[in-house]
């Protein structure tokens, strides 16, 4: 039961974290600087909910893990992130919708969690949930606005449907220490799909094509696409070169 | 006219071609509206203009108002209007607009005497 | 009012401390000259997200992750109120950034210097933005309103920028043996770049300092060097760690650091475009505003599609 709930706690703060860490190479390149800006705020939310989730896990584990020691001496296999914040920035319009996306699916676990039994883990996730709540409503309005914008800005939010779309069956699906807990996602499936649908719908935008799409999995239990390794490089790279220092 | 500096400072070094002027070929500007933003600082506060932002709309305008000027709290309330339907008065005319409460000293509490005995009002 | 008499009342307001207002009369040149700056030091704030930018992905802990990106953050923060500032003088921003991209406006060359190692994070907060906050603190009364406005709000927001960065620095200056290299390498090779940021020596200027006049500047270069110097050269005692000038001593005569000469060639070779990284810090902006450019468009015509709906219902 303790490992589960380690594992689980890990689960959501890989999620956060590696999400914040691919949002965050848009600091100094996005498209205005007001998005910028606006981005960024997001990254620093999503990085910040890793952090307090990683001090969690690191007490639950005890000896001397550190949120430093989870994110940095970990390798690809141990890292249970959803293959969803994984995938790369691409351009304006991938990284909104695998935010919006993403938050929509947030909401609805942040909003069950924070009737969870463990009480850590409730606090962390009603302090989460207004965070999540804004990344929700900021990224929905871009949506909307390149789906029903020009039509480059339809045609690309399409194809980054079409990319990120397989990603999405894996949040569903419980894995062990999900299910251990009694934490079956599938509960969350049918008000997340709600929400995006009618998002989509208003952005023009349809998932009737995507009806019987093959769903990829793994990443919650440590399978994940090429992309991660390249990604825990850069991340874990003054750790691993600077072994057991302090900074 | 007087000459132009020359002397340089950081952030002060000559544009290409030692020119000292801005560009002069304005052509007409695709960036989103402008902005002006107005923050209630706290419950109880007048909302108070504290910059402008680029914004395609008004929500935008909001959320950009939020992530700019109030990254460190300072707001619990924000207004928003497009800066080209604020009307402002005149530098010129601020002589006639303004000088004329200059002398009425009389709606200034202090300049009424009253006995030392006489409190509170 | 002939433009005399206009250019005399100006200059009166000036005198007296009075700023000056966006729609208030103004000489020609001094509209021009506030543009030009303020929008140069816009394009040194974002610019220089850039070499930090880089770090972001490889930060050695979350904390420091977290306070690079928020300081980063700040940065584009700061060139928007100072783009928003410039606006206020009648430069859309789109104008000058193209300025930017064609090369007609130029950046601080500071940020044309590569950030090679993590201590560059700590060198750079520590040595150049403690360099630009004396340029800045002087500038929160400049007699420009807008600009000085402008000043007062990034001035308050860096006070934590340049403590972080040596905050950074006194941990590694007191980890390990390779931590300690990092750290003194940083210092080297930003010290005299930062230096630079404060321009030319005074007497290589004979013209008339309108900037001075008008009190858009109110210190010489030389001035503010000198305080920088003084200041550095007592913290990095705190540091256990040297400055690479073999002339930096004490005189107790003039009651000031004495240092050693700046090489001029390389500070006009790096303003001429001639820097390690002056290609590729302008090529990442111009690659960042046109893969931008669908984006912008698509909010606008959303909006604009939206108003129509709106007016027609």
């Amino acid at each position: 039961m303790q490992q589960a709930l380690l594992d689980y706690t890990l689960y959501l703060s890989d999620n956060s974290l590696i999400l914040g860490q691919r949002n965050a190479a848009w600091c100094g390149h996005g498209p205005v600087l007001e998005q910028d800006i606006a981005i960024t705020n997001i990254t620093l939310d999503l990085i910040g909910q890793s952090r307090i989730l990683y001090q969690y896990a690191a007490q639950l584990k005890g000896g001397d893990a550190t949120e430093d020691s989870l994110a940095f001496l970990r390798s690809e296999r141990e890292y249970k992130n959803c293959l969803l914040v994984e995938r790369p920035n691409g351009d304006w319009a991938q990284t909104i919708l695998r935010q919006f996306l993403f938050s929509c699916f947030q909401r609805e676990l942040y909003t069950q969690l924070t009737k969870e039994k463990d009480s850590t883990l409730a606090a962390i996730a009603t302090k989460a949930l207004r965070e999540v709540s804004y990344h929700y409503r900021w990224s929905r309005e871009w949506v909307l606005r390149l789906g029903d914008g020009t039509a480059e800005s339809h045609t690309r939010l399409a194809s980054a449907l079409e990319n990120l779309w397989p990603y999405t069956g894996e949040l569903f699906k419980g894995a062990d220490y999900e299910l251990a807990l009694g934490l079956d996602p599938a509960m969350l499936y049918t008000n997340w799909l709600s929400a995006v649908q009618s998002t989509l719908k208003e952005a023009t935008l349809s998932l009737a094509s995507f009806a019987s799409c093959f769903m990829q999995t793994g990443g919650k239990t440590g399978i994940h696409t090429e992309e991660l390794g390249f990604i825990l490089t850069d991340l874990q790279y003054m750790q691993r070169t600077y072994p057991g220092c302090d900074w | 006219m007087q000459r132009l500096i020359k002397k340089l400072y950081y952030g002060d070094i000559p544009d290409a071609g030692g020119g000292t002027a801005p560009s002069n070929d304005q052509q007409p500007t695709t960036d989103w509206p402008l902005w002006e933003v107005f923050i209630r600082s706290k419950q109880g506060l007048d909302h108070k203009h504290v910059g402008s932002l680029h914004a395609s709309d008004a929500q935008m305008a909001i959320e950009n108002a939020r992530d700019v000027y109030t990254r460190r709290q300072e707001g619990v309330s924000i207004w928003v209007v497009e800066s080209k339907r604020l009307t402002a008065s005149n530098p010129a005319e601020a002589g006639e607009l303004f000088e004329p409460a200059a002398d009425k000293v009389y709606r200034h509490p202090t300049f009424y005497n009253l006995p030392d005995q006489v409190n509170y009002i | 009012m002939d433009s005399h008499n206009l250019e005399e009342q100006f200059q009166h307001k000036i005198d007296q401390e009075i700023k000056i207002e966006p729609k208030d009369w103004m000489p020609d040149a001094y509209r021009k000259t506030n543009i030009r700056q303020i929008s140069q030091h816009a394009h040194s704030e974002v610019v220089g997200m850039l070499p930090e930018g880089n770090w972001v992905s490889r930060a050695p802990s979350l904390k420091r992750k977290v306070i690079l990106i928020a300081k980063i953050q700040d940065e584009g923060g700061h060139g928007l109120y100072l783009y928003a500032a410039a606006e206020t003088l009648g430069q859309s921003r789109e104008q000058m950034i193209n300025d930017l991209h064609s090369g007609k406006a130029k950046y601080s060359s500071i940020f044309n210097y590569p950030a090679l190692t993590w201590a560059d994070m700590g060198a750079i907060g520590w040595l150049v933005d403690g360099a630009a906050i004396m340029n800045q603190v002087m500038l929160t009364r400049t007699s420009y309103g807008p600009y000085a406005r402008a000043m007062v709000r990034i001035c308050k927001e860096e006070s934590f920028h340049q403590r972080q960065g040596f905050e950074s620095l006194l941990v590694l200056s007191k980890g390990s043996e390779g931590q300690r290299v990092l750290c003194q390498d940083a210092i080297n090779r930003w010290w005299w770049p930062a230096l630079m940021m404060f321009g030319p020596r005074d007497h290589e200027s004979t013209n008339s300092d309108m900037s001075m006049k008008w009190r858009i500047k109110r210190k010489t270069n030389d001035e503010l060097r000198q305080q920088f110097v003084d200041m550095i050269a007592e913290q990095i005692k705190v540091l256990g760690m040297t400055l690479p000038d073999p002339a930096l001593r004490w005189n107790a005569i003039r009651n000031h650091y004495d240092f050693g000469e700046i090489n001029w060639n390389e500070f006009w070779q790096v303003v001429k475009g001639n820097g390690p990284c002056n290609k590729e810090r302008l090529e990442a902006r111009k690659k960042a505003w046109g893969q931008g450019a669908w984006v912008r468009e698509a909010a606008q015509a959303y909006a604009n599609k939206k108003n129509t709906r709106t007016k027609a219902a």
